[in-house]
């Protein structure tokens, strides 16, 4: 197990560098953006939540693991969804201004 | 299929999720290839959910089937919300994160009881504390933003003493459950600890500080979904984490900066003792104001404007007549720009989206440091509803307290034209010298309508 945890704390590491250099350049014109796609991605909690409801441990393990699904799908849903809206509306300049 | 076939094509099926989640991210750099961006988080995340359902561990779908359906039934309101309304949702959204985070950890916590292992239950305690917190404190952003909550900052004195101990009392639970798991009312106690540690700590926020804590929220919900992931052992969630965690960790940085505050200063030092001092000062000092039409002829003539938003235009609905001013204007060849603060609104990017939302085009928005070098050739620089980031003291006034915070100098463009409902002194309670410049033309009126009237003037009106 100590081993799963030293590789998994490589990942972690890894991936907080991959993403401070990819988030970085994100212009700030898509910060709102940035910030609800961040969020329908970390949904991915549900994976999680998932496992545990389908495992069927019954009683009070099973109706807080469906809220978890439930919380976490409702992010992932409505993530996307508002992420996609608002990118539709940036456009650029239709024609060259006179 | 042999069970390890399965095994194996999910972890596939995670490793294809996490690779795009990644390039999800690196689309999103620029508008031409966001959405893009979207599409691929949304094929990640069904590849993921698709292997997750084949995991063996699963005996019973009912219930899973319930959960994502009823979940997507919130989760569509949550995402048709109106623009104005997105920073409330999206501190709703961390609270649904942490939310999730956090039930999974309990439930975790107790199925593993009496033996849980050491790391794991380090891992399991940080991530419902992270998760904890993030839930009430976002709870209580969400409040404060859609104003069911004062947006007002509260103090009281010791309020940072008396934050600190409910952390350091929480992470002294955590240490001792490490060293005896077996303990479950601590646990319970540790999280209800957790839980009154976020609201206290948002409480003496107020709205100005909103972009820095949603952001740092944001942080703290991405954390605490990688601490989920070592107590899983799924370096998706590690990854996804980390990078959510990333994102608000960058952006609570940018939006410090913006203010010239450390994150310390923006958690443990609210603003607001200034205020009798300003009220004091403000009765007597004479400024210039202006009607619609005496703005519309400036604007009319003039070469070159830079027009700056803030949460005013957003409080008053005012994006879409700020567009038709825009092409009023742009069509009378005036070059019209559009200078944004970072921290101008609620959350990172809220004009932004606002003005898109407007359909103002994206290549008319420009950051503070664009936008600065050009405002001495500006003929009218146009304040709509922004205050403390317009104001010099920033840069001459070292007693101001927002002393240093990089603001726009739209003091240095020829014609200075606020529009501003009253002489009330901006969030920070800092009187602004701005006001009472020879130069500066105060329009006083809701922003919606006085903008209204002056593109009525400027289009219809008698020439």
């Amino acid at each position: 197990m100590p081993s799963d945890l030293m590789t998994n704390l490589y990942v972690f590491m890894l991936a907080g560098f991959v993403g401070f250099e990819v988030i970085r350049r994100v212009s700030p014109l898509l910060h709102t953006p940035l910030m609800s796609l961040t969020n329908a991605l970390a949904a991915i909690a549900v994976v999680g939540a998932i496992v545990l409801v389908g495992e069927n441990r019954g009683g009070i393990s099973t109706v807080l693991s469906t809220a978890a699904v439930v919380a976490a799908t409702s992010n992932l849903v409505g993530g996307f969804l508002l992420t996609d809206r608002m990118l539709r509306m940036f456009k650029a300049r239709k024609t060259p201004k006179s | 299929m042999s069970p390890a076939f399965v095994e194996t094509a999910i972890q596939v099926a995670y490793l294809i999720a996490t690779a795009l989640f990644i390039l999800s991210l690196k689309w999103l750099s620029a508008p031409s290839t966001a959405r893009r961006g979207v599409i691929a988080g949304e094929v990640g995340m069904a590849v993921a959910i698709a292997g997750t359902l084949l995991d063996r561990h699963i005996v019973d779908y009912r219930w899973i089937t319930t959960g994502l359906v009823v979940g997507a039934v919130v989760g569509v309101p949550l995402g048709l919300v109106r623009m104005t309304a997105v920073p409330q949702r999206t501190a709703l959204s961390h609270a649904f994160g942490a939310l999730c985070v956090a039930l999974v950890g309990t439930v975790e916590y107790f199925d593993r009881l009496p033996d849980v292992p050491r790391f794991m239950m380090g891992a399991l305690s940080m991530e419902v504390i992270l998760a904890s917190l993030t839930l009430t404190g976002s709870l209580m952003a969400a409040g404060k933003l859609q104003e069911v909550l004062p947006q007002r900052p509260i103090t009281y004195n010791g309020q940072n003493v008396v934050n600190l101990s409910l952390l350091a009392v929480a992470i002294g639970m955590a240490v001792f459950l490490v060293m005896n798991p077996g303990h479950p009312g601590l646990f319970l106690l540790m999280m209800a600890i957790a839980l009154v540690f976020g609201v206290m700590m948002v409480v003496p926020i107020g709205g100005a500080d909103m972009p820095t804590v949603i952001s740092l929220l944001n942080s703290y919900a991405g954390l605490s979904a990688s601490a989920m992931g070592f107590v899983l052992n799924s370096k998706l969630l590690i990854i996804a984490g980390a990078l959510d965690g990333s994102s608000g960790f960058i952006l609570s940085v940018i939006m410090s900066k913006a203010m010239n505050r450390s994150f310390t200063n923006v958690l443990f030092g609210a603003f607001g003792q200034v205020q009798p001092l300003a009220a004091a000062t403000q009765e007597a000092r004479p400024v210039h104001s202006a009607t619609a039409e005496e703005a519309a002829q400036i604007l009319g003539v003039a070469n070159k404007v830079v027009v700056v938003p803030g949460y005013g235009m957003a409080v008053a609905q005012a994006q879409h007549r700020v567009r038709e001013l825009f092409d009023a204007l742009t069509r009378r060849g005036v070059d019209v720009k559009f200078g944004i603060h970072p921290v101008a609104g609620r959350m990172p990017g809220h004009m932004n989206v606002l003005l898109a939302e407007a359909d103002v085009p994206y290549d008319a928005l420009f950051e503070s440091d664009e936008v600065n070098p050009e405002l001495a050739q500006t003929d009218v620089a146009l304040i709509i509803g922004a205050n403390d980031v317009t104001n010099p003291a920033a840069r001459s006034d070292p007693s101001s307290p927002i002393y240093g915070m990089p603001i726009l100098d739209v003091d240095r463009a020829r014609t200075v034209m606020v529009i501003k409902r009253g002489m009330s002194p901006g969030f920070a309670g800092i009187d602004n010298e701005l006001y009472y410049l020879d130069k500066t033309l105060m329009l006083f009126g809701d922003a919606k309508s006085f903008v209204g009237n002056i593109v009525k003037e400027l289009t219809g009106g008698p020439a």
